[in-house]
């Protein structure tokens, strides 16, 4: 078998090829970018809308097991939680490679797994040794007690490199996991959020800063290089297992109301956003969605559902004890997260019913069981 | 003393298990009380603070039946059928998306049906013109506080069949205010932007509108019943959407804050609209006075067209719906006898 042909051998086998160390192939306009096309070559796993159907070109012979597709996915922290999920999820179809600060030690065997930090120039090896076929950013760090610079340069200079990396290797598929906070609590939302929104999350609370430039810098990179599809998925709080602070929120026996506010939530289920990330790893589907759950509620239901008894203060003392606790260390919420318990951020998930054909699945008891089940744990 | 103790504990811890703590619909039965297990007051309240119900909500809710029984018996109509036959869009998860809660509306309805038929004793005309599905309702505003609203979505659960459950658009600055914000949307009021509106449209629902907004209601007496400037955007709104409009007339609403002027510094201070100068609050008569409204639903305009128009060609279309309630309301002023009769 030679060399000479390596997309028409990738074609027919569905082994990984690891090329040897060289540099990037050089891409014109009459060069082979028409061969970057061939190579994403899409399975068929799902009905999907017409606009994705279109772009498939070959049919998959209907007998034949699922190919996997060509190259691998890196995982950007992949050892957080949802990190964790997505590459047990998508190691059955595509080959992974991971990269965290963190180690990863019960990893699946075929998940190639780099304890490196991002920014360091061992990243561009990864890129340059394996054929990469997408990237799932979750590397992102939430921690408010990080300092700033350390966040800003692991949320921004960090994704930067990245990015500039993908471009360098015309890596075809980026897909970046931002979230509905972006939009930010306000008292003039309108009830439904759509992708068009402005995004004014750190209009009262300027942690959220990095989380909004990185997801500007995401939308930058879709129009700046429009060979690679970016997807950025902005999903309303995430609930679960995950350790974040809706889901700790929503842990506590007795977490705080804001009184006299009660606003409407929605909350989606960790495993429904893996599966939202792996529709948006299928070729063909570009652009910014929006995630919702299995259906919103007041909050004061939501908190009975999950077995809370909210504590109802209001807000400034809420405020002003919030402060405190956070100055002493012995709570995770900032005040300016108390918006979240005031003012409604709920996002319209329709552009993602039609064009992503995401559908949440877990329903809102499921949903809760799951947060309410690690709480019992660890009590 | 030891009996009372007893029958405390044996509450409390009886069977707590019997009821699954995630299911909230156990709090919102009407037998309570007889869920109690004892005769002694309040025995059960340790219970009830473990499901979530504090002893205020536990009175609030006998206060607010017994005020839901009182106007059912004034009124002479069923409060509760009326808010189960009305047609909401829930979500997977049994809520209404915008946080409408029929639970608390039947407090509100008894007590907006008491007003209607008692207080105000509000006269309907032509509500058999309102359309089924989506419908705009515009009327003229008066009155320093809405109460025309009030009466219009009384008049559309009580007296339209099958009862119409209207919303409307409240100002943006109510989300900011504790309780308000909990209970506007609980009873249904959306706040007022475009997307939401739209929505709601699309879901086939019916919105009271005041295109004169602050202006309209803030008007002081010598200009009663003169409508102000209307805006464009409902019009507009019902060209996208494909809406019928319905305009309204409402009398008497005027007459019920008499207000001398309007103190713009205090307001300007006070960050309000406007500070009417009412001389009856001087005197202590914080209450509305007992005006008798009238209400003349005209039939309704369905408008076609494109809701990007200019201005001009949009004003034309608004200048027909505001000539129409300025005349049903000469009208309506000069068939009526007198202000409280």
């Amino acid at each position: 078998m030679s060399l000479s042909k390596p997309h028409a051998r990738r074609g027919r086998e569905g082994s990984y090829r690891r090329p040897s160390a060289r540099a990037p192939v050089a891409r014109g306009v009459f060069g082979p970018t028409a061969q970057v096309r061939e190579r994403v070559q899409p399975e068929l796993v799902q009905p999907e809308p017409t606009k994705i159907a279109e772009r498939r070109a070959a049919p998959t012979s209907g007998t034949h097991p699922k190919p996997a597709l060509e190259g691998a996915v890196l995982v950007t922290g992949i050892c957080g939680r949802l990190g964790k999920l997505l590459a047990r999820e998508l190691h059955r179809t595509d080959q992974v490679v991971g990269v965290d600060r963190r180690p990863f030690p019960d990893r699946p065997k075929d998940i190639v797994h780099h304890e490196l930090d991002m920014r360091r120039k061992k990243m561009k090896d990864i890129f340059r040794g394996r054929n990469i076929r997408a990237v799932v950013h979750l590397g992102v760090l939430h921690d408010l007690r990080r300092s700033d610079r350390e966040r800003h340069a692991w949320n921004i200079v960090a994704f930067q490199k990245l990015l500039d990396y993908m471009s360098q290797y015309e890596v075809p598929k980026l897909v970046v996991l931002s979230g509905a906070n972006v939009y930010g609590p306000q008292a003039n939302n309108p009830q439904f959020l759509n992708e068009d929104a402005p995004l004014l999350g750190a209009q009262h609370f300027g942690g959220m800063r990095d989380l909004i430039e990185l997801d500007m810098l995401a939308q930058s990179f879709f129009w700046k290089h429009p060979s690679t599809e970016t997807v950025v998925l902005r999903p309303c709080h995430i609930v679960g297992r995950v350790h974040n602070a809706a889901s700790n929120y929503l842990r506590l026996d007795r977490p705080v109301m804001v009184m006299g506010f009660d606003p409407m939530m929605q909350v989606v289920h960790e495993k429904d956003v893996v599966r939202a990330i792996q529709h948006a790893l299928r070729p063909g589907v570009r652009g910014i969605f929006n995630i919702r759950g299995p259906g919103e509620m007041p909050l004061s239901h939501l908190i009975r559902k999950a077995g809370g008894r909210p504590r109802v203060v209001p807000a400034p003392l809420a405020k002003v004890a919030l402060d405190q606790l956070w100055k002493l260390r012995l709570s995770s919420f900032p005040s300016q997260e108390l918006d979240h318990l005031r003012y409604v951020c709920m996002v319209d998930d329709s552009r993602a019913r039609a064009e992503l054909g995401f559908e949440p699945v877990h329903s809102i008891d499921r949903v809760l069981r799951d947060v309410r089940r690690l709480r019992y744990l660890v009590a | 003393m030891t009996r009372l103790g007893l029958s405390v504990k044996a509450t409390c811890c009886g069977d707590i298990s019997a009821f699954p703590i995630d299911d909230d619909t156990f709090y919102r039965q009407d037998c309570f009380m007889a869920q109690r297990g004892s005769i002694v007051p309040f025995a059960g309240w340790r219970r009830t603070r473990l499901l979530g119900e504090s002893p205020l909500r536990q009175a609030a809710r006998s206060i607010g039946d017994r005020v839901v029984r009182i106007a059912e018996e004034v009124v002479g109509q069923d409060i509760d059928a009326r808010i189960a036959g009305i047609k909401t869009h829930k979500n997977e998860v049994g809520h209404d998306p915008f946080g409408f809660d029929p639970e608390t509306s039947r407090y509100a309805l008894a007590v907006a049906a008491l007003l209607h038929r008692r207080y105000f004793r509000t006269e309907v005309y032509g509500i058999e013109r309102v359309p089924e599905g989506r419908v705009l309702i515009v009327a003229n505003h008066s009155g320093q506080l809405p109460v025309d609203a009030v009466m219009i979505g009384s008049a559309l659960m009580l007296d339209a069949d099958p009862p119409r459950f209207p919303r409307s658009m409240v100002e943006t600055w109510t989300a900011e205010l504790p309780f308000i914000s909990t209970l506007y949307p609980r009873l249904g009021q959306v706040v007022g932007s475009p997307e939401n509106a739209r929505r709601l449209l699309q879901q086939e629902e019916s919105i009271i509108v005041f295109p004169e907004g602050a202006r309209g209601i803030s008007k002081t007496f010598d200009q009663r019943y003169q409508l102000t400037d209307f805006g464009l955007g409902f019009v507009r709104l019902a060209l996208e959407t494909d809406t019928p409009i319905v305009p309204v007339a409402v009398i008497g609403g005027e007459e019920q804050y008499p207000s001398i002027a309007d103190f713009k510094p205090l307001a300007r201070l006070l960050r309000m609209p406007a500070f009417p100068v009412m001389p009856q609050v001087f005197f202590g008569m914080i209450a509305p006075l007992p005006t008798k409204y009238r209400l003349y639903f005209g039939e309704p305009f369905r408008f076609s067209g494109d809701a990007d128009d200019d201005d001009s060609v949009i004003e034309e279309k608004v200048w027909l719906v505001k000539s129409t309630i300025q005349s049903m309301v000469n009208r309506g002023l000069r068939e009526r006898k007198g202000v409280f009769v």
